[in-house]
């Protein structure tokens, strides 16, 4: 029976839910699922992490490569994270090239990067004007069930805390760059930012880190990421209005949730190294 | 630097639109504001792609034209946004299974120019005449380096600003309907920064109002065989 109203009506599903101020899967509205996270379980990227929001899965892995730089910023190196959404993560995407949503996330991906400042593009450079290393973020989800946008930027920025990148020396006999595979250099991360997704169901409610069947449901999201005590984007690409008493109450979650994840991720990369 | 684009802190630039100068699409405007300016034409609502049918609702279709070079990323970003924001703001149960779709054409890119792009989609909607729950105006801001607020940036101030913000509100309750702030900065300032932007979306609401003014009582003097319009 209550499968017949699940299917049959699942906006009012939800609502019945709702009204008692809790989800079907058991949480509170603000709260997330459980978060796991595996770091360094590529052995052959320079940098890589596993993670786990509830069944959401997500990869990534890291390359380094040299690379000329651009001419009008001769001494940055470049971070170029793209995210690939397979058919085999969920039946709603396709083969081919990459979707519409992989596009727009890999671009919130780059936004991140650049205006969290969270890596100096400066220590890139190996020496100005003609090598610097390029940092291939490569994720993969392995299986989507919902909000990949916090999923994906806790990966990438998991991943880039345990990359490794080799020392590089001009040898001056061959005039050449040699790298030393066996003296690495981990890479100094400025700052972790943590990204907190909404979404906005009917009029008002708002539930955090929403599952694939309520982001189906939800009239639009709102991403928040934060810094220690600054937020560094907001992101609500259209949806229903929501007054700006709202916000708040949004911002405070964000914050705490940068707290939890922050020491979820220094806790794993502590006892792994 | 263009003299003609500085103007004071805390006002938006001048406004000036063109309505109907195509003569295809079914809508069409050309808005400047300041030196920003950028040209939107609406077809619809119409016939819509066989994989784009939404049984239930008109599909809103957004492309975006830069001014040189091929779409990449960034571009799809902005489509998604502008798809999104007038996705909840056109009344789509009202067409089903047709299309509205959105052409927008960058002409010059002076700064605040993602808030041009939306203001001229909602003129060019407007004058299409497609229903619509609510107009929507965008107002962008920037915070520099010493942490003061300048509404409605040129690029130079865009450049060389620490954050940018840009916010869509409604007329109706004046609640908001997309964000997209980038920078870093404190909750107080992205506070204050809300109350500026929604302070001056009434300046543009005003706008709205003008042009349409403007354009209708010229079609009046028409059928009436004006030879003055």
């Amino acid at each position: 029976m209550v499968d017949h109203f699940k299917i049959a009506r699942p906006l009012e599903f939800y609502e019945k839910f709702i009204q008692q101020e809790v989800r079907p899967d058991g949480r509170e509205l603000g709260e997330f699922r459980s978060t796991v996270c595996n770091l360094s379980c590529i052995t052959t990227a320079n940098g890589s992490a596993l993670i786990k929001i509830g069944n959401t899965t997500i990869i990534c892995g890291i390359k380094a490569e040299l690379a000329s730089p651009a001419s009008e910023e001769p001494c940055k190196g470049f971070i170029i994270p793209n995210l690939e959404l397979s058919p085999m993560c969920s039946s709603r995407f396709r083969s081919g090239p990459p979707g519409e949503q992989a596009q727009v996330a890999s671009q919130f991906l780059a936004d991140v990067i650049k205006n969290s400042k969270c890596v100096d593009l400066e220590t890139l450079c190996v020496e100005s004007g003609k090598l610097v290393w390029v940092l291939h973020c490569d994720l993969i989800c392995l299986d989507y069930d919902g909000n990949i946008t916090d999923a994906s930027i806790l990966a990438l920025i998991a991943a880039l805390q345990t990359t490794k990148l080799p020392k590089v020396k001009l040898n001056e006999d061959t005039d050449k760059f040699e790298t030393f595979e066996s003296d690495l250099v981990s890479l100094a991360l400025l700052s972790h930012p943590v990204s907190t997704t909404f979404s906005i169901l009917g009029d008002q409610i708002l539930i955090v880190d929403p599952t694939s069947e309520e982001e189906s449901l939800s009239m639009g999201t709102i991403t928040i990421v934060a810094l220690v005590d600054k937020i560094c984007m907001v992101y609500k690409p259209g949806g229903n209005p929501i007054a700006s008493e709202q916000l708040p109450t949004l911002f405070e979650r964000a914050i705490e949730r940068g707290k939890e994840v922050r020491s979820l991720v220094d806790k794993t990369f502590s006892s792994a190294s | 630097m263009m003299d003609s684009d500085e103007h004071r802190e805390d006002r938006l630039r001048q406004m000036t639109c063109q309505l109907g100068q195509m003569l295809r699409p079914d809508g069409d405007t050309t808005l400047f504001m300041g030196d920003t300016c950028a040209t939107v034409a609406v077809y619809g609502p119409g016939e819509v792609k066989m994989n784009k049918e939404l049984l239930d609702k008109a599909t809103v279709e957004v492309v975006y034209r830069s001014k040189s070079g091929l779409p990449g990323c960034a571009e799809k970003m902005i489509e998604r946004l502008i798809c999104n924001t007038y996705q909840t703001a056109i009344l789509t149960q009202l067409h089903p299974r047709s299309s509205v779709s959105l052409t927008i054409q960058e002409i010059q890119n002076s700064g605040s120019f993602l808030a041009c792009c939306i203001n001229a989609s909602c003129l060019a909607l407007l004058d299409a005449s497609v229903s619509m729950k609510f107009l929507v105006a965008a107002v962008s801001c920037i915070i520099d380096n010493d942490g003061n607020i300048v509404l409605d940036p040129n690029r130079k101030q865009e450049k060389t600003a620490r954050s940018s913000l840009t916010f869509v509100f409604d007329n109706k309750d004046k609640k908001i309907v997309t964000i997209n702030a980038k920078g870093d900065y404190r909750i107080e300032e992205l506070n204050r920064c809300l109350a500026l932007c929604k302070e001056a979306s009434v300046a543009i609401f005003d706008f709205y109002r003008e042009s349409m003014k403007k354009k209708l009582s010229k079609s009046m003097n028409t059928l009436k065989g004006d030879p003055e319009s």
